[in-house]
């Protein structure tokens, strides 16, 4: 039922914790709702003078599936800047873990975790909003 | 101890070596059919039949004629709710039964509004039982049948069918109730408890799969149903097919086990069920019990594991079969409608795990189910959002989601 790879990351799971909120260069997103049975946080903090994502860090309410699409999201964001990290898409997530289709919004939930966190990061930073760069190109 | 542990009972038993021994003679030596009159193969077939029949019976406080077999509870809950509506359509077309009944229940009373039917679905109060003043309201004089469970097979309380069967009685209304997850596990008897019609499986009580029964009642009153299967004429008409007569001796050996041996087995169930219980109390904050503890199966544990999803959970003791009222976890992606209809709100219901214990489970096996439970709920609380939030003080039931 679970791939390896969804397995590892339940067990293992990479970059879990919490950043200060209240940090101007760290972003919060926080997407999903207790009775749908998914809630991820998801948090980045920015290095103001690259632009790089120094470090991101989640914690997760789900079910395996999403524990481990937020975990692996946290190790993508690391390294990238904020419009490398926009350009991470739900489905790069589905491939790397082989989800199966009863698990697809487990993928987009954790991009939507990534958005907000962008999106908060910006609206603290002052940065305008700007248009995502396209996906690995 | 061997792993994995099997504590998911309320879906299925194994079948008890004692039942399967008396099963075994009957598939490839006395094979034959229980309806052929004119030979000894048909004659000892028909033995066979004639013991499980009586063995069903009296275990439920029956006669062995008012025993009508067919291929398990979901069968038995089809023929009684089609058999009863049709039979009856002329003096009413109304039936009542409850917001947690079993699917098959509330699948055939969605067929049956489907036919012209009207149904009543009960809600339940946050313990899980009816309530008797609603059920007294539903009933009018186009009722024909009210069909509520004995125990649930998701949270094993236990409803109040004496009086159910009494409401229904003074109203002149039948009564049908499926005990599946009952019979077999605390007494059940069908005169005391005012019943017309029950359902009851073998592969809940040790017995093989495949095999059940119905209960129809032929005195005070003489019920009749519409059969849902035509052929040769079975079981006085009302179910036609050949008698599966290996099924029949294993669900009377289980039966007649059960008679036995429950009142000693319900007091091992009860204390293994409150030694979970109280370890898990114990350890972890925030953990909810669904459904009463006060008329409950003794078997049952019903546990929300609060800030915590069910199916990640699950994943984490991948050694112990248990299961869960999380969406993750079944077919439609919809948390138990059960839990829901207790009003405990859906979070609960995907943080909860069902624990069925069994005849064969033992002490070491609860203690290591609990030791494992608490570490892996301890962990993935951890990762949990919900967890440090609500640790910060902060209210979740205030908070703006991001539904999806």
């Amino acid at each position: 039922m679970y791939s390896d790879k969804v397995i590892d990351h339940y067990n293992h799971p990479r970059n879990v914790g919490s950043l200060d909120k209240a940090d101007p260069t760290v972003g919060t997103g926080m997407v999903g709702a207790p009775e749908c049975g998914d809630v991820m946080k998801l948090q980045i903090k920015v290095n103001p003078e690259t632009g790089i994502i120094d470090d991101a860090k989640f914690k997760t309410f789900g079910c395996g599936s999403a524990i481990a699409s937020s975990s692996l999201a946290t190790e993508w964001l690391r390294g990238k800047t904020v419009d490398e990290a926009l350009a991470i898409k739900n489905t790069d997530i589905v491939t790397e873990l082989s989800l199966p289709p009863v698990k697809i919004h487990c993928s987009v939930l954790a991009e939507d975790a990534i958005k907000a966190a962008i999106t908060d990061y910006k609206k603290k930073a002052g940065v305008p909003e700007t248009v995502p760069a396209k996906a690995h190109a | 101890m061997k792993l994995p542990i099997y504590m998911d009972n309320h879906a299925t038993t194994p079948v008890d070596p004692r039942v399967f021994e008396v099963m075994t003679p009957y598939f490839t030596g006395i094979f034959g059919n229980a309806a052929s009159r004119n030979h000894s193969f048909g004659w000892q077939a028909e033995e066979a039949v004639d013991l499980g029949r009586k063995q069903v019976a009296d275990l439920i406080g029956a006669t062995a004629k008012e025993i009508v077999f067919t291929s398990g509870a979901t069968e038995s809950n089809n023929l009684a709710l089609k058999g009863i509506a049709q039979m009856y359509a002329e003096r009413g077309n109304h039936l009542i039964t409850a917001a947690t009944e079993h699917k098959c229940v509330l699948d055939t009373c969605k067929r049956l509004e489907k036919e012209g039917f009207r149904v009543t679905y009960l809600p339940v109060q946050q313990n899980g039982l009816v309530d008797l003043d609603q059920l007294r309201a539903a009933i009018t004089d186009k009722t024909i049948l009210v069909s509520i469970m004995y125990a649930n097979n998701e949270i094993g309380v236990v409803q109040p069918v004496k009086e159910i069967g009494k409401i229904a009685k003074e109203r002149g209304v039948l009564f049908h109730s499926d005990a599946t997850q009952a019979v077999g596990k605390i007494p059940v008897n069908v005169l005391q408890d005012n019943i017309d019609l029950m359902s009851l499986t073998a592969h809940k009580m040790y017995g093989p799969k495949g095999v059940g029964a119905l209960y129809v009642r032929r005195r005070n009153p003489r019920v009749q149903l519409t059969a849902q299967m035509d052929g040769g004429g079975h079981e006085r008409g009302m179910r036609s097919g050949t008698l599966n007569v290996p099924g029949i001796a294993g669900l009377g050996a289980a039966c007649a086990l059960a008679q036995k041996e429950m009142a000693e087995e319900a007091k091992k169930m009860a204390f293994l069920r409150d030694r979970l219980m109280h370890k898990l109390q114990n350890s972890l904050d925030e953990v909810y019990i669904n459904g009463t503890m006060e008329h409950r199966l003794p078997n049952n544990l019903n546990m929300s594991f609060a800030y915590v999803e069910g199916e990640s959970l699950l994943m984490g003791i991948n050694d112990i079969a248990v299961s869960s009222g999380s969406a993750c976890t079944s077919a439609t992606l919809e948390p138990s409608y059960v839990l829901k209809a207790l009003g405990a709100g859906d979070d609960l219901a995907h943080s909860s795990i069902r624990f069925g214990l069994g005849r064969f489970n033992t002490e070491e096996e609860v203690d290591y189910v609990a030791a494992k439970i608490i570490d892996v709920v301890r962990k993935l609380r951890e990762l949990s959002p919900l967890y440090e939030m609500f640790k910060e003080g902060i209210d979740l039931t205030k908070v703006q989601w991001t539904a999806h």
